[in-house]
């Protein structure tokens, strides 16, 4: 099997993560879109470590995961938060940064 | 030359007495004009014993120096506040001092209702001490001094009724025209610095022989300029006329006797400047002869006696440029014509007041008419002095203005005739305007307001009219005879008596001559003015009308330098308000557009941002990959 496939796959799974971050409103998609991303990224990781025969991907790989579960940890702890207080989930309403 | 140790009281006295009575206030409201008197009269009592003392000396040692403290010490520039009494100035400390004594005296009655006496004395004080400095100096740098000093005492005095805005302004434009002149000797100084080194009379005078002509010119017309100013010439003229705001004791010590003589003072004292210049001279001569006739014909349209008498003041200190011009010879007629204008002016002026003591401050002479029956002294005073300054024998003004007018026909060729004509013309002018404020005033009919009750003024003002009176028709006499005023001041100005070889008109002639068109003067003013109407005629001649408005000088100093400095302000002022500050904030302009167009993008949308994000990284990836390819 070529190697290049997992390229392939990687790329595309992190287009449809950068996409759906951006046309998605909904805070928990917009967020399992985030992960995919970094799973595209962890994906490639693991693939490079293949061509290269070191494991170097891999421990990396292995840091984008501890750091991906703490983002979770926080993530959806905002997002609960601005649900309760706003009853949406909606990115567009949380913008009041702006003014 | 010996050293004194008095000289330097003369200017202390009444300087300590004007800082004390300013300084104490209304504590010594009670005996602050008596004080000042009489610090005005131990001034007096000082000169004349310094006057004697010189007397006691042999002409070259006459002069008396006192050197005070060392001013200014500088690597090798070193200039002492020294004073100099030699034969020049003694003349002028005796004048201040004593006509000031005797307008201290006038003013104590003339003031008596005035809340503000004891400031008025105070600058009195100031403007002796100012005038005596100016005088003793031996420095041109310390004449500086003096000549700033009684600049601010005419200021202070022209504008002593402040709360009337016409007397603040005629105060300011008194102190305005006197800075164009202050910057002519600022000028003339700094170019005897660089030229010379030293500024002390005697040092210029020592390297002037061997200086160049166009420095000598460049200083004598900057000394000319600074004369000017002080000496109401053209064409800083304009100024004196509005000088009469203040009270009239000013008018007669400041703007008639003493400080607007400073002029011919510095010219005098700068004798060796003008005699190696002549072009400097032709100039002083010029300014002399057009300011004589200026004042003269000035006069003759002026309904306010106290401006009659201001144009008649820049006449005959025309006379005296006019003869400070023409050479060793016309100094000590200069001086000699000084004093005794000192004299009658003064009286004339202290009369002046004391009419208008009486007439409740009117000054339009079309209100006054036949107040010789009521105020006797004043007229017969005022009459001397009226006398005096025509040139009618034997008073006072007789061998001091016809000396000059004699001195003026033998400066030779065309410019003898030409200065002649213009002085004899002037005695002519004289006698017709002050004729007609001898008319207007003191003879024909009451012409009084209903609540005028004129009375003759009380002893202490006709005393100094009195003695004034005295010097009008004693003083030309005994400063002339044997010469003696020439003689005295001949070791200052170097006359040496060679001019008597080359006559241009025996003395007689000369004097027959201005007797005659003195006499044709008063005869014409007598004819004219036998009836007076109150109120100015308007159709008048438009020589009158142009003399009424003292020959448009002040239009003239308006559309000339006025408004064009006006506008070049506010020229500037636009500039600075459009192009510096328009400069200043475009630069503000393009941040703020900038700025706001930059924050359309911080719109608070999560989404937008991700999505920028994605276009940096893509724009970030392609830079690297164009790079790397």
């Amino acid at each position: 099997m070529d190697i290049s496939n997992y390229i392939y796959l990687s790329a595309l799974l992190f287009t449809i993560g950068a996409i759906g971050v951006v046309v998605r409103r909904n805070a928990i998609v917009v967020f399992m879109c985030v992960e995919l991303m970094l799973n595209a990224a962890n994906l490639a990781f693991v693939t490079f470590s293949r061509v290269h025969g070191n494991l170097d991907g891999q421990v990396a790989s292995f840091f984008t995961m501890v750091v991906a579960a703490c983002e979770v940890v926080v993530g959806l702890a905002i997002i609960v938060t601005i649900y309760r207080s706003r009853r949406s989930a909606s990115v567009d309403d949380a913008s009041l940064l702006k003014r | 030359m010996v050293t004194s140790s008095n000289l330097v009281f003369l200017i202390a006295l009444p300087l300590f007495s004007a800082g004390l009575l300013l300084l104490l206030g209304r504590i010594a409201d009670k005996w602050g004009h008596i004080f000042a008197t009489l610090i005005s009269a131990s001034v007096f009592v000082i000169g004349l014993i310094e006057f004697f003392a010189m007397q006691g000396r042999d002409g070259e040692a006459r002069a008396a120096t006192q050197k005070i403290f060392e001013w200014i010490s500088v690597g090798s520039f070193h200039v002492d506040a020294s004073l100099l009494l030699d034969q020049l100035s003694i003349c002028f400390v005796l004048l201040i001092s004593g006509v000031g004594t005797l307008i201290h005296i006038y003013s104590i009655a003339y003031m008596s209702h005035d809340h503000d006496r004891r400031r008025f004395f105070a600058y009195l004080n100031l403007f002796i001490a100012a005038m005596l400095l100016l005088v003793l100096g031996d420095s041109y740098l310390n004449l500086y001094v003096g000549w700033e000093g009684v600049g601010l005492a005419s200021y202070l005095l022209i504008g002593f009724w402040n709360q009337k805005p016409a007397y603040a302004t005629a105060a300011k434009k008194a102190f305005v025209a006197n800075r164009v002149g202050d910057v002519g000797l600022s000028l003339a100084i700094m170019i005897a610095f660089t030229q010379f080194g030293t500024v002390t009379f005697a040092g210029v005078k020592e390297s002037a022989s061997g200086a160049s002509a166009g420095a000598l010119t460049a200083i004598g017309a900057m000394l000319l300029l600074a004369a000017a100013g002080k000496s109401a010439q053209f064409p800083l003229q304009s100024w004196l006329g509005d000088a009469m705001a203040g009270p009239t004791p000013v008018s007669a010590l400041i703007h008639a006797a003493t400080m607007v003589t400073a002029g011919v003072y510095l010219i005098t004292r700068s004798n060796f400047i003008f005699d190696a210049s002549p072009t400097a001279q032709l100039m002083v001569v010029c300014v002399g002869a057009i300011t004589l006739l200026f004042g003269a014909l000035i006069g003759t349209a002026k309904d306010d006696i106290k401006k009659a008498l201001a144009a008649s003041t820049m006449s005959q200190i025309g006379y005296m440029i006019l003869a400070t011009g023409l050479g060793p010879v016309g100094y000590a007629f200069a001086i000699m014509h000084l004093l005794t204008h000192g004299f009658f002016k003064a009286g004339m002026f202290l009369g002046a007041g004391s009419v208008m003591h009486g007439m409740n401050d009117e000054v339009n002479m079309r209100r006054y008419g036949a107040i010789g029956k009521v105020m006797p002294i004043t007229a017969a005073t005022f009459g001397l002095g009226y006398l005096a300054i025509l040139g009618v024998p034997p008073f006072a003004g007789f061998y001091s203005k016809d000396k000059i007018i004699e001195t003026a026909f033998n400066a030779g060729g065309t410019e003898g005739i030409l200065l002649g004509g213009a002085t004899l013309l002037g005695a002519a002018i004289t006698a017709f305007y002050m004729t007609r404020v001898i008319v207007l005033t003191f003879t024909g009919t009451k012409r009084w307001d209903e609540n005028a009750h004129p009375h003759e003024s009380p002893f202490l003002m006709w005393a100094p009219m009195a003695v004034l009176a005295v010097g009008s028709v004693a003083s030309g006499f005994l400063l002339s005879s044997g010469s003696a005023l020439v003689n005295w001041l001949q070791p200052v100005v170097n006359e040496h008596h060679e001019h008597h070889a080359e006559e241009f008109l025996p003395p007689m002639v000369v004097s027959a001559m201005a007797l005659a068109v003195v006499a044709l003067g008063v005869a014409f003013a007598v004819l004219k003015y036998r009836t007076v109407p109150i109120v100015a005629p308007e159709n008048v001649s438009a020589f009158t009308k142009a003399a009424r408005k003292d020959l448009y000088q002040d239009s003239f100093n308006e559309a000339v330098f006025m408004r064009p400095g006006q506008k070049l302000t506010s020229g500037l002022v636009r500039t600075d308000n459009k192009v510096i500050d328009g400069l200043v904030r475009m630069v503000g302009w393009v941040i703020q557009t900038c700025a706001s167009s930059l924050r359309i993008i911080q719109n608070g949308y999560v989404r937008s941002y991700a999505l920028i994000m994605v276009f940096g990284v893509l724009a970030l990836v392609t830079a690297v990959w164009m790079v790397t390819l």
